[in-house]
């Protein structure tokens, strides 16, 4: 493989892929992110290719990143006509294939009903869950083969790179880039172009980038799949942004869970120098940047900037009080420039589609789109990518079709650990950073955990309280042991031992730990405590209050009992108590013991006759 | 079993490129061994030439690093929290039982260790958990009953034969 | 020269300085634990908290909001407007405090730097409290004034304890007693352990694990002592 010379060779590059024999074949794509492999999506692809082969088909069977619609995994989709195969399992192979080379009908179980009507749908366009999305980001998650560099430029990558080496100035990229109004997709929404250019002012030679793909928000997976499924997006980003900065070196922190992204991202990493894209002398421009990965290991707070850059060092991942902030000393004390994998990957959009356009989508003050994991207590889980400025109605129940089981949605957690909750009243709520913090919640980094009637806030806040103070580095005192004072007392209170003036050392245990501690972990730890107190609060008052938990959910506020007149006397449940709490005889109404059992939920769910019920 | 110094050394100087390299140099041993004997970490301290203290600093602050040999099969049971308000901590503590663990333990005979972890990204399946790298989706208290039933019926063949 | 406002009043600082150095110099009292003028700043205990805020841009009359900030590792920047007692940064001290007293509050020492800030009472208190409300210094010292680092911060969170590697005594301390000086809580011993004078935690050796398996001490590496010998061992396995 020889390295692209010029610019105009990658142009020619592009070209001769679009005039290749079969470059418009038909193909089946198989989705191949974690979440369909785990449903089995390899040994589909592996069938589906056995079967074109056995009919000695012209048909391309092609692995690609996350398709997003992950409820309904493994996902396959027809090109060009976009027919859209769910939940396909290996046998299903035949069927699909006959009707993509036959054009002959499959049977409704692989196709996705219609939530309202209940009729299949055939076309990926017409799903509900894709037609209120906006996908700019993941526009090519679907359709790409993560591993073939092929596949990127044949869809028009490395054009952004290629336009920005030879008819832009470095400054005239950062202006774009602030044209456009895109502000981090890591959480804090800064401004990027602004970022960008303070790191661009500051004197000295060596600078580097970071791209950071730590993605530590329990519950969300959208780096991942950016990784996964378009890895040379991202490192068009970085070679970008390398540019407009001034950076020869950068680094991708990236989360060890991830194996899939690491591999995919390796390989980019290794095709792109062997092009000429990356390395020296990229494009024969000669402007270079070398780009190294770096693995996560296992430490949430490794995804804040200066503890990622202390762990980048070889060092403890603690945070480092700002100022300096990293654009003036960064790593190794050199001027750095940090962003999330999503602020990259929206780069390359913008320097070849223009600000103007990606300024289009959004609110004034919010640009572009979002990109949501969309989990919990919902129908479509999946990921999403919106524009800024619709409202959490539309996104939960026009894209994510609404709660499953005919539920009542209570309330959704918007940025992970560091963010708060919506309850139902403010569903209409514009998403945006500012509407958002007006209500104690933030737009993070994209996870969106939905939460039903039968999730219980104070539970779910001390969920979150755990992980923040297992996940606390440690080095400063409000956030090491103020976190787990605050910890404790929920603890008390799921337990059923609160006590009146609990509500009062939470609330002031969490201003002052948001106030004084030294980084952004402690500095938000508190906000799932304190926005499920600002909207929840007479949860807490029936916890503490009135020795009830109100969703049935903590285990000391809540007991197991046999309906009798349900009850059939099967022993089912009685044979399946670890602990032995349950007593009865055949075809007797069973009795479960309260002392002895552990409310652990085994009996209920292996009821056939609903007979245990929760009080 | 002694343990390999030649190859851990090995490994860690094909690690070490550059400043920092310290940790993945680690991490290579950690998935060779699936933990780090002792003298990995006096061998990176002296190949990188830092302080054994703050390599030993290192080695107990990531969670992906153990000092104990793990057991030869691994459950992990996802605390992501879309798995959390999907049910995993019930399924958690029923694998707690069943193998008379904490989670981050490994049992007296070095067969098992219960291990949690924050999301895998594979959310629309919670609750979720790993057996020897192998996905279990949809998780509720009896379908982790059954996995464990199978891995300790397959354990008590293996100590028969 | 750098000119800033601290409590209302207009001091002059020399450039490169922190707050809290401007503060001490200009007489302004601010309380501090995990500082110590040899040692480079950590900006751990939060106890040295000030309200800050950035000066108003020109043209715009309007205090900018203030927020706090750890004067010890808080850079002097022109136009700096301080405040070393205000009610937030009361409040802050005296919660701050009443935590560090949650894991140590057996020390009378602690007690007394709690009731200075007007602490009364402990809210909440830690099972497992010895004293160590890790503030590095040992450890800092060790590394930055002694040279040898052999003890570090290990683990982290509610479990960051100060300690030798392995946990069992360490071949690189000297003995030299600095850690034990500069503890504030006392909680620091030096100890003659398993042939080597070593510093360690108060304790340590009865809270150590004994492994499951083999019933030795957990972790105890048998190279310690001889280090040159693993090492030799190491390089003619690999051929190096
Ligand atoms: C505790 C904590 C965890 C964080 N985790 C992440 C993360 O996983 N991914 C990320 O991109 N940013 C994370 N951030 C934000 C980063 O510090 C940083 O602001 C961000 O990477 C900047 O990129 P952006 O400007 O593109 O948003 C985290 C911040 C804190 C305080
Ligand atoms: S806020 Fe928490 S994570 Fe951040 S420095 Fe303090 S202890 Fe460490
Ligand atoms: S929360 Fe368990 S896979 Fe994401
Ligand atoms: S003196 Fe401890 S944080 Fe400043």
């Amino acid at each position: 493989m020889t390295k692209l010379a010029d610019p105009a060779a990658l142009a020619a590059w592009q070209a001769a892929l679009a005039a290749a024999d079969g470059h418009d074949r038909p193909t089946l794509t198989v989705c191949g992110g974690t979440g369909c492999r785990v449903y089995g999506s390899e040994r589909v692809c592996a069938a589906l290719q056995q079967e074109s082969d056995r009919r000695g088909a012209d048909l391309a069977v092609k692995v690609t990143g996350c398709h997003g619609f992950c409820e309904r995994g493994p996902l396959v989709v027809s090109h060009p006509e976009r027919q859209m195969y769910t939940r396909v399992k290996p046998e299903d192979a035949r069927e699909v294939v006959a009707a993509v080379l036959d054009g002959r009908p499959v049977a409704d179980r692989l196709r996705y009903p219609d939530p309202q009507t209940g009729l299949p749908i055939q076309h990926e366009q017409d799903v509900p869950f894709y037609r209120h999305q906006h996908r700019l980001v993941l526009d090519l998650n679907g359709t790409l083969d993560p591993l073939s560099l092929d596949d990127y430029v044949a869809a028009g990558g490395y054009a952004a790179l290629a336009k920005a080496l030879t008819a832009l100035t470095p400054a005239a990229v950062i202006a774009e880039v602030k044209a456009a109004g895109l502000r981090g997709r890591g959480g804090a929404g800064f401004p990027t172009g602004a970022k960008w250019e303070a790191c661009r002012r500051q004197p000295g030679d060596v600078k580097y980038l970071i791209c950071n793909a730590d993605e530590g928000d329990p519950g969300a997976y959208m780096d991942r799949s950016i990784m996964e499924g378009n890895p040379h997006r991202v490192l068009e980003g970085l070679l970008i942004g390398a540019y407009a900065i001034g950076a020869r070196q950068g680094f991708v922190y990236i989360r060890n869970e991830y194996p899939l992204a690491v591999k995919h991202l390796r390989a980019a990493i290794a095709q792109a120098e062997a092009r000429g894209l990356l390395g020296e002398n990229i494009l024969g421009t000669g402007f270079s940047f070398h780009l190294s990965v770096r693995l996560g290991s296992g430490a949430f707070v490794c995804g804040e900037e200066t503890a990622l850059m202390a762990s980048i060092e070889g060092r403890v991942g603690e945070p480092r009080p700002r100022p300096p902030y990293p654009a003036e000393a960064g790593l190794w004390g050199k001027p750095t420039n940090i962003n999330n994998v999503k602020s990259w990957a929206a780069v390359p959009l913008i320097i070849a589609n223009g600000a103007a356009w990606y300024a289009a989508l959004g609110t004034p003050t919010s640009k572009g789109t979002l990109i949501f994991s969309v989990v919990g207590k919902i129908n479509n889980t999946g990921l999403v990518e919106v524009p800024l400025g619709i409202s959490l109605r539309q996104l939960i129940f026009d894209i994510g079709g609404g709660i499953p089981n005919g539920k009542q949605f209570k309330a959704a957690q918007i940025g992970g650990p560091s963010g708060g909750c919506i309850p139902a009243e403010h569903l209409d709520t514009p998403i945006d950073y500012e509407s958002l913090s007006a209500l104690g919640a933030i737009v993070g980094s994209g996870g969106l955990v939905v939460a039903d009637e039968d999730t219980c806030m104070v539970d779910f806040a001390r969920y979150f309280m755990q992980f923040t103070q297992e996940e606390s580095c440690g080095k400063c005192v409000p956030c090491r042991v103020g976190t787990k004072a605050m910890l404790a007392t929920l603890e008390r209170i799921c337990a059923g031992q609160g006590r009146p003036g609990d509500v009062e050392y939470l609330l002031e245990l969490g201003e002052t730990i948001k106030r004084s501690s030294l980084c952004g972990l402690g500095q938000t730890a508190p906000n799932p405590v304190l926005s499920t107190l600002r909207h929840f609060r007479a949860e807490y008052d029936a916890h503490i209050l009135h020795q009830t938990c109100p969703a049935k959910v903590c285990k000391g506020l809540i007991t197991y009992q046999v309906r009798p007149e349900k009850c059939t006397g099967c022993m089912v449940c009685l044979r399946n108590c670890a602990v032995g709490a349950i007593h009865g005889a055949k075809q007797q109404p069973h009795t479960i013991d309260p002392a002895v059992c552990t409310r652990c939920g085994m009996c209920q769910s292996v009821c056939k006759f609903d007979a245990v019920a929760v009080n | 079993m002694p343990v390999p110094v030649g190859e851990i050394y090995g490994l860690i100087n094909q690690e070490a490129r550059g400043e920092g390299s310290v940790i993945a140099a680690l991490e290579a041993v950690q998935s060779r061994y699936r933990y780090l004997p002792p003298e990995a970490l006096l061998l990176a301290s002296e190949r990188f030439g830092l302080p054994l203290a703050q390599v030993y600093a290192v080695a107990t602050f990531y969670n992906a690093f153990s000092l104990k040999p793990k057991g030869k099969h691994c459950l992990q049971v996802c605390l992501g929290t879309a798995c959390h308000v999907r049910g995993s901590p019930r399924i958690l503590e029923r694998l707690e039982t069943r193998l008379g663990l904490r989670a981050g333990g490994t049992t007296r005979d070095r067969r098992f260790t219960l291990e949690t972890v924050n999301c895998l990204g594979a959310c629309a399946l919670g609750p979720i958990v790993v057996a020897d790298g192998e996905y279990s989706g949809q998780m509720t208290v009896p379908k982790a009953e059954t996995l464990v039933k199978r891995l300790l019926r397959a354990e008590a063949e293996v100590t028969h034969d | 020269m750098i000119q800033l406002t601290i409590d209302d009043r207009r001091v002059t600082v020399a450039e490169g300085r922190t707050l809290l150095e401007a503060c001490r110099e200009h007489g302004f009292p601010v309380p501090t634990l995990c500082y110590h003028p040899a040692l480079k700043p950590y900006g751990g205990c939060r106890l040295c908290v000030v309200e800050v805020a950035q000066p108003p841009p020109p043209g715009d009359a309007r205090p900018r909001p203030a927020r706090l900030a750890a004067a010890c590792t808080y850079p002097c920047e022109p136009g700096l407007v301080v405040r070393t007692n205000s009610e937030a940064v009361q409040r802050s001290r005296r919660l701050t405090a009443e935590l560090l007293l949650a894991g140590a509050y057996q020390s009378p020492e602690m007690w007394a730097l709690a009731k200075s800030l007007g602490v009364e009472q402990v809210r909440f208190q830690l099972p497992e409290a010895d004293n160590c409300v890790v503030c590095g210094l040992c450890v800092r010292a060790c590394q930055e004034i002694v040279g040898v680092s052999a003890i570090s911060l290990i683990k982290r969170g509610m479990a960051k304890q100060v300690s030798p590697p392995f946990e069992i005594a360490s071949a690189a301390c000297l003995g030299c007693g600095t850690c034990v000086l500069i503890c504030p809580t006392g909680v620091l011993r030096l100890e003659d352990v398993s042939g080597y004078r070593s510093a360690h935690a108060a304790g340590a050796a009865e809270a150590r694990e004994y492994c499951q398996t083999c019933s030795e001490l957990d972790l105890e590496p048998h190279f310690v002592a001889a280090p040159e010998a693993l090492l030799a061992a190491a390089r003619e396995g690999t051929g190096l």
